[in-house]
């Protein structure tokens, strides 16, 4: 199995630390990782995406141009990311900020609301995990056990007692996640 | 014990440093090599094994640092991306003239100039052919994931004290940035000052006294001399060639067609080799893992075997060249590569060797170097 994944957003909303997580909880399943952030000056406040991926095997380019998933988390992603993805692959996008959505008919496009649900939640941080726990329902890669393995190493001990939340967050994701 | 983490390539280079007994560490921070001082200066290796961690006023004083810490013989790193690594070379030059063991690691970004902070491997050139003033090489290793960032470190501490020479880490931004598995290794313990004079006590400069002294210097006024010292930094060259090559092949033993390619273009292009033998096309990699020294002779052989080899570097052409004098004319040798911190797809690298290299199997030596830019 190898999954070649691309998360995309603006700058703050978790899209490197949720990565991050994933990442984290392959490495729990004793798979083979890689994380490549988008590190350029268009972190500080613009675009930010990651290129994570997971496998049983080594891990050839961490540096693709075609994705298994795209989740897409603003408008600038979508446009940049809809053709990043494989033919017969999944796109999974936050609809708030949208206003050109989706037109691939060969792919399977789903929608989270995540910046509802955080805030539904009280907290916009757990946005991210939110995100994660949909994409998770749609391909459970890892088991949501190692996610808060990858949680507690990936977070400092001060923030352990958010794990909670962040598996709240998770569960939330899954349940909401629905075709567009 | 060993140990494994998800890692940056910086931060792991940065705590193989710690574990491989280093003494000292001079640095000044420059994107997209900054993780690693961030790491030290964070992680406070002198209350774990003592090691100093100092950020210099500039590349010029860390360099210099370096070289006076090495003088000493101690175990001693600094780390820069390419415009500090120009800053540097005079030092680099000095410690090659010196004959004094050091590590320097480059964490390339585009350039010339300040560039950008993107991904490249536009300093091939500086790292493998000079770079510095006089007739000096460094040994290159050229690390391709973040495990290699860190065993590398150990690696290049070893060679550096074997030939009493600098050696230089050559990564890129991109192995620098990404995060991977790694297996860290055991701490090693620093050597005291007595096991240093025990060890090094015929060059270093310890401190001991009622013995020859030991001058440092690069200085030879007289030329007879001055030419000795060259053939004797020549004689490590050649044995550098003979017992330290590393290079590594990827599906090579039926391979029609050759990639050649180094750090994180060699990740890249092990991608496209796999996407090529899905097509049917029988490619294979090889990734010269010194550059220098360079696979010359195993590249050479497989010109025997292979139609044609594309050189595939995050640069506008620079390996390729090692690459041609390496297999003198047998077969037909092309480059390929983004600049400016663009890094080529591996989809790319496929489209390259097919336009590049497949389809004009039967022309041979047409392409200018201008042509071979995409």
């Amino acid at each position: 199995m190898t999954e070649e994944i691309i998360i995309a957003g603006f700058g703050g909303q978790g899209v490197l630390s949720m990565g991050k997580i994933l990442a984290y909880s392959g490495i729990m399943e004793n798979q083979e990782v890689s994380w490549m952030p988008s590190y350029g000056p268009e972190m500080r406040g613009g675009t930010a995406n990651v290129t994570v991926i997971l496998s049983d095997e080594r891990i050839s380019s961490p540096y693709l141009k075609l994705f298994d998933t795209a989740i897409i988390l603003n408008q600038q992603s979508m446009d940049k990311f809809e053709n990043s993805v494989k033919p017969g692959g999944l796109l999974i996008y936050d609809p708030n900020g949208i206003s050109h959505h989706p037109t691939r008919k060969d792919i399977q496009v789903f929608q989270i609301e995540g910046t509802k649900l955080a805030a539904e939640m009280e907290n916009k941080k757990i946005f991210n995990m939110v995100i994660l726990g949909g994409f998770l329902k749609k391909k459970p890669i890892v088991k949501l056990e190692n996610v808060i393995a990858g949680l507690k190493k990936s977070l400092s001990e001060r923030y352990h007692h958010l794990i909670p939340l962040n598996e709240k967050a998770i569960q939330v994701g899954m349940e909401s996640i629905h075709p567009y | 014990m060993s140990e494994l983490k998800l890692m940056k390539g910086n931060e792991a280079l940065a705590e193989a440093a710690i574990r491989a007994g280093a003494d000292a560490y001079f640095g000044y921070p420059i994107t997209p090599q900054s993780e690693v001082i961030e790491y030290l200066m964070t992680e406070q290796p002198e209350k774990r094994t003592g090691m100093v961690v100092l950020q210099a006023e500039s590349e010029i004083a860390a360099i210099n640092m370096v070289y006076g810490a090495a003088s000493t013989g101690k175990k001693v790193m600094t780390s820069s991306s390419s415009p500090g690594i120009s800053l540097k070379l005079e030092g680099i030059s000095y410690l090659a003239g010196a004959e004094l063991p050091a590590v320097i690691v480059n964490v390339v970004r585009g350039g010339p100039g300040l560039g950008t902070i993107q991904p490249s491997q536009a300093d091939y050139f500086q790292s493998v052919k000079g770079g510095g003033h006089g007739d000096y090489k460094l040994y290159v290793l050229a690390p391709a994931s973040v495990q290699e960032m860190s065993d590398f470190v150990e690696d290049a501490f070893n060679i550096a004290f074997k030939y009493r020479a600098p050696v230089l880490i050559l990564s890129d931004g991109l192995i620098g940035q990404m995060m991977e598995k790694v297996n860290l290794k055991d701490q090693l313990p620093r050597l005291t000052n007595d096991e240093i004079i025990e060890k090094y006590d015929s060059w270093a400069v310890t401190g001991r006294k009622n013995r020859r002294r030991n001058i440092i210097t690069s200085l030879d006024l007289q030329s007879e001399k001055m030419e000795a010292r060259v053939h004797r930094l020549m004689k490590k060259y050649e044995q550098m060639e003979k017992e330290d090559l590393r290079y590594e092949k990827i599906l090579c033993d039926d391979a029609e067609y050759l990639i050649v390619a180094y750090g994180s273009s060699a990740r890249i292009s092990q991608k496209a080799v796999e996407l090529a033998r899905k097509k049917g096309i029988k490619a294979g990699l090889l990734r010269p893992i010194t550059l220098f020294p360079y696979p010359k002779q195993p590249l050479f052989e497989l010109a025997d075997q292979v139609k044609g080899i594309l050189s595939v570097e995050l640069n506008a052409g620079q390996m390729v060249e090692d690459v041609k004098l390496s297999v003198e004319h047998k077969v037909p040798v092309e480059h390929f590569g983004r600049t400016g911190g663009i890094i080529h797809t591996p989809e790319e690298v496929l489209e390259a060797l097919e336009q590049k290299i497949i389809k004009n199997g039967n022309l041979r030596y047409h392409t200018t170097r201008e042509s071979s830019i995409l």
